[in-house]
């Protein structure tokens, strides 16, 4: 590993000024992605700011009936949380079925927005990668492709976003905290994540030192009836070939109210708003469940090797819904 | 630095850039934690830090400052094995042993965190530990074993 320089830092105004004095420093919290591509030689930071000292772990109830998740609360505090359980159970689903215990209990939440891609050829420094190295080229394209994304890329880039929790997230419209040189903001999650487009290295609106501090989950009674469904290779500590993060409320066995995110097939975490304008009003069956994932998934782009994503997408979509809504009967 | 591992202090001097892991095994002499990919994805360097279990690899060891960490060399007391590592050995829970280390720190801490239901649960709360040699039968049964002598779901 090469050398760097390690700060450690008690507060949010320190660690902005410690990661802003130089180009090359990084914040540093559970370290899971960190150390890992330090060691690979694909991210050279020559100062880590260690953050983890700094009070941003609080996981609290809204006195609206949201959620506010400290950046710093680790995966597995997280989905231990009864109120997450009960009222946001998608994001306790997400969170368990990622990763595995240990990490869990290393992984911060703003860490795990943050997370690089898996892509082979990014976390090889000799692989033509416009990510880790803009311009040099996409290895990605006629290369080993079958896990990379079928939704939102582009022929500069077509890598996964890994994250389960952030596809939750998404279904439910959370809110990103940060504190920055610019001072403090709120960044809509879906805005949190950039498509790759021209700029694949641009992964998110950050500037340079604007650190995340929280993560709001607002309010959402349909909420209560969601869930996480993952597609793998392996039963369990696997990313996702496909996921879905879904909630529904029927009414009068039509849908009334829905929520889809999927992962595992876009660049970034992929709020299914065709699906769910097309499920709207529709009777709760499998054929109005297949119809909207159809229309999801009309835009996807496959590669050779990931063309089987685009089916598996659908039916994941009609399994999570017809798995809330127990095939219709609710 | 100062890093207290097994409750004792240790003074050090290491580059940021040291694992926890390499630390442990190169630095201080305890090379119980073993490096099976260095990449967090099988779990043989499982150490506990505060109380948690953690990837040793993936850790800095200048991050463990001020905190405690505890690897398999501090489960035993004296001479005497811990009830897991008696399990593991009752139960034939190892043919090579370079997971075992790390299997033993992340079953221990398993029963502490309460996700020993059954098998099931054992299985799914145990997936970032891997094991070649296939023991999995026998590590669940040891695991059930030390739960169900501590009177249950603990």
């Amino acid at each position: 590993m090469r050398p760097f320089s390690y700060a450690r830092v008690a507060d949010a105004d320190a660690a902005i000024a410690a990661v802003r004095e130089r180009a090359d420093s990084a914040f540093l919290a559970g370290g899971t992605t960190a150390v890992d591509l330090v060691r690979q030689n694909v991210l050279r930071p020559g100062l880590l700011v260690d953050i983890n000292d700094l009070p941003l772990s609080g996981i609290e109830d809204l006195p609206d009936g949201g959620l506010r998740i400290g950046a710093l609360a680790r995966m597995g505090d997280v989905a231990g949380v009864p109120a997450v359980r009960e009222r946001f159970p998608v994001i306790a689903q997400a969170l368990l079925l990622g990763a595995s215990a240990q990490l869990r209990n290393m992984a911060s939440m703003g860490g795990n927005l943050c997370q690089r891609v898996r892509c082979s050829y990014f976390r090889d420094p000799a692989s033509p990668c416009n990510k880790r190295d803009p311009g040099s080229g996409c290895a990605a394209l006629e290369g080993f492709n079958r896990g990379h994304a079928i939704l939102g890329t582009s022929d500069k880039c077509i890598a996964t976003h890994p994250s389960d929790v952030a596809v939750a997230l998404v279904a439910l419209d959370a809110v990103v905290h940060t504190r920055g040189p610019a001072g403090e903001r709120a960044i809509g999650i879906d805005d949190f994540f950039l498509l790759p487009g021209d700029t694949p290295e641009r992964e998110h609106p950050l500037e340079h030192g604007e650190l995340i501090t929280a993560i709001e989950v607002p309010a959402t009674p349909v909420a209560r009836r969601s869930a996480y469904l993952k597609f793998r290779d392996r039963e369990s500590y696997e990313f996702a070939l496909a996921s879905v993060a879904a909630a529904v409320r029927i009414e009068d066995g039509t849908v009334a109210e829905v929520r889809l995110a999927l992962g595992g097939v876009g660049t970034k975490p992929w709020r299914a708003r065709r699906a769910e304008a097309s499920l709207l009003g529709q009777p709760a069956t499998g054929a109005s469940f297949a119809e909207a994932a159809r229309q999801e998934l009309a835009s996807a782009r496959p590669r050779p090797l990931n063309a089987f994503k685009v089916e598996l997408a659908q039916r994941a979509i009609v399994r999570a819904l017809a798995t809330l809504t127990d095939g219709g009967a609710r | 630095m100062v890093l207290t591992v097994n409750g004792k202090r240790h003074e050090v001097r290491l580059e940021p850039r040291v694992s926890l892991l390499d630390a442990l095994r190169e630095h201080l002499g305890l090379p119980g934690s073993k490096k099976g990919c260095d990449q967090g994805t099988c779990g043989a360097c499982t150490v506990w830090v505060d109380g948690r279990r953690v990837l040793a690899c993936l850790t800095l060891a200048v991050a463990c400052e001020g905190r405690e960490v505890t690897t398999i060399e501090g489960l035993s007391s004296g001479g005497d094995l811990h009830p897991m590592q008696a399990a593991f050995v009752e139960r034939d829970a190892f043919q090579c042993g370079y997971c075992t280390p790390g299997q033993i720190m992340s079953a221990v801490a398993l029963l502490g965190e309460g996700h020993a239901g059954d098998d099931a649960e054992i299985a799914e709360w145990m997936s970032g530990n891997i094991c070649r040699c296939a023991a999995y039968p026998n590590i669940r049964a040891a695991i059930r074993d030390v739960r169900d002598a501590a009177g249950g779901k603990r």
